[in-house]
């Protein structure tokens, strides 16, 4: 199949595309979900992100809250943003990480004001901000305008046999066209670690790998109370007929086909080496890893599953694939791409690629996903430990 | 025939099932992808879909191997055609 050159996407200020154009409204902490919501409420096309955390943090961890907060308004699929936090200074800061971009964005504090004064400040804004944005046009933009992350769930023997090398295989076509690659799981590639460090493009990212998988280890080992076989592998995995965390690690492992990484990447940092694939040190729950992956700029997200994971995101959409034909007959109003043709094997892996590459570029040029039409929008921040 | 096994790699001492369930007692054609040969094996179990059947007899303290890889440690010695999963294969790590 010839790779499509082009998609239609919204051009951003500072030269990314998005495939979405959404204009969010950004909860700096937990207690200003309530205005967000409210705001988002009011104004018909914009769409709140609560989550729990952003009081007390310190440390890295509270760098890593600044990064997915400021990383999540970035993103070239959001037009637009609303910050509303319950402190001026911290709602600031997000606001001047977020104006970078040349997007517009305006914070609002809730203390001395009070929710109902905020949410009509705020609305007004929002009002403005989503009618502007609904002129936006989609445009001519060449693939390389695609940045792709990829984390599979639910997984099962079907996921390393067939769903995940479909990935690969799309990541070994689309590589060489320019675009922007993330896998991440740190903790899901156990097993397979010294494979894995192979990979690296460099021995400078093969290092980086390693120690990010050793700490990452170690902090597991630490924290285990007997050993993780109640959660790595899941209940839904063992169901599926994954045996132990080595089987379900390289069953991972396939969705980077044969490409190399040319760098490892904080949970939220944006690459900066430019176009190729990228490791990001992330939990290999769903929609932490997801957010962490989104705020840091990718634009569409490919989500291979066995039994039937469900996961969306608020910003960036999330295509399912299975090659599970009981999760295709069971489930089927969550998986965008039926791949269940290769255990018969009346399709192959280079046909099944190309089938993925057919929706990717569908769902970049505004298909909804299963995950969208359905209202899945799970924003969960990652949080590294305790508040103070 | 109908494909009712998979083999990723021709090292694997295990395959996956792909079909809704075999039967005990069935004669099954296992397809290695990696040389993309084919190869039968009479099962001992009822096994499902995704679920691994060993393709030789093992014995405690045996590797599994899958993908060409190390999968974990056999806890219980099997025999070719059994039921391979959390029973009688353990991981190595953790």
């Amino acid at each position: 199949m010839e790779i499509p050159k082009s998609f239609l996407g919204y051009k951003r200020e500072n030269g990314r595309a998005g495939t979405r154009n959404h204009v969010i409204i950004l909860p700096v902490d937990d207690i200003s979900n309530a205005c967000a919501e409210a705001v988002a409420n009011n104004i018909k096309g914009t769409i709140a992100l609560p989550h729990s955390y952003g009081r007390l943090q310190f440390g890295a961890d509270l760098e890593l809250h600044f990064r997915t907060m400021i990383g999540t308004g970035s993103n070239p699929n959001v037009a637009a943003v609303i910050v509303i936090g319950i402190e001026p200074k911290w709602t600031k800061k997000i606001v001047d990480g977020i104006a970078k971009t040349g997007k517009p964005v305006e914070g609002f504090h809730i203390e001395r004001t009070g929710d109902i004064g905020t949410v009509m400040k705020a609305s007004k804004k929002a009002q403005e901000f989503v009618m502007w944005a609904s002129e936006k046009q989609r445009e001519e933009c060449p693939i390389s305008d695609l940045w792709i992350s990829v984390k599979c769930g639910e997984s099962d023997t079907t996921s390393g046999l067939a769903a995940n090398p479909t990935v690969g295989n799309l990541m070994d076509k689309l590589e060489p066209h320019g675009v922007h690659l993330c896998f991440g799981e740190t903790s899901e590639l156990t097993g397979a670690e010294k494979v894995c460090a192979t990979r690296g493009a460099t021995k400078e990212a093969s290092d980086k790998f390693m120690k990010t998988w050793s700490a990452y280890n170690d902090f597991i080992l630490k924290e285990a109370t007997d050993d993780l076989s109640e959660s790595q592998p899941t209940a839904g995995n063992i169901a599926g007929g994954l045996t132990t965390i080595e089987e379900k690690a390289f069953g991972n492992f396939q969705k980077i086909g044969s490409c190399k990484f040319i760098d490892v990447l904080e949970p939220a940092e944006e690459p900066k080496k430019g176009k190729g694939l990228y490791f990001m040190d992330t939990s290999s729950a769903a929609a932490e890893c997801v957010t962490l992956q989104a705020a840091a700029g990718f634009n569409i997200h490919l989500f291979p599953t066995g039994q039937g994971n469900i996961v969306g995101n608020p910003i960036e959409p999330v295509i399912k694939l299975t090659a599970n034909p009981l999760t295709v007959k069971g489930m089927g109003e969550h998986i965008d791409c039926d791949v269940s043709k290769i255990l018969s094997r009346e399709m192959n892996m280079s046909e099944a690629g190309d089938e993925l590459i057919k929706t990717t570029l569908r769902v970049a040029n505004g298909r909804l996903t299963c995950a969208e039409a359905l209202g899945h929008k799970e924003f969960v921040m990652t949080k590294l430990y305790r508040s103070a | 025939m109908a494909t009712d096994i998979i083999i990723h790699d021709e090292k694997d001492n295990v395959g996956v099932v792909v079909i809704d369930k075999i039967k005990p007692k069935q004669e099954c054609s296992c397809w290695i992808m990696e040389n993309d040969k084919t190869v039968k094996i009479e099962s001992i179990n009822e096994i499902q879909l995704g679920h691994k059947i060993a393709m030789i007899d093992l014995n405690e303290g045996d590797t599994i191997l899958k993908y060409g890889h190390d999968i974990g440690k056999v806890v219980k010695s099997i025999k070719k055609g059994e039921h391979v999963h959390v029973h009688n294969v353990k991981t190595k790590k953790w």
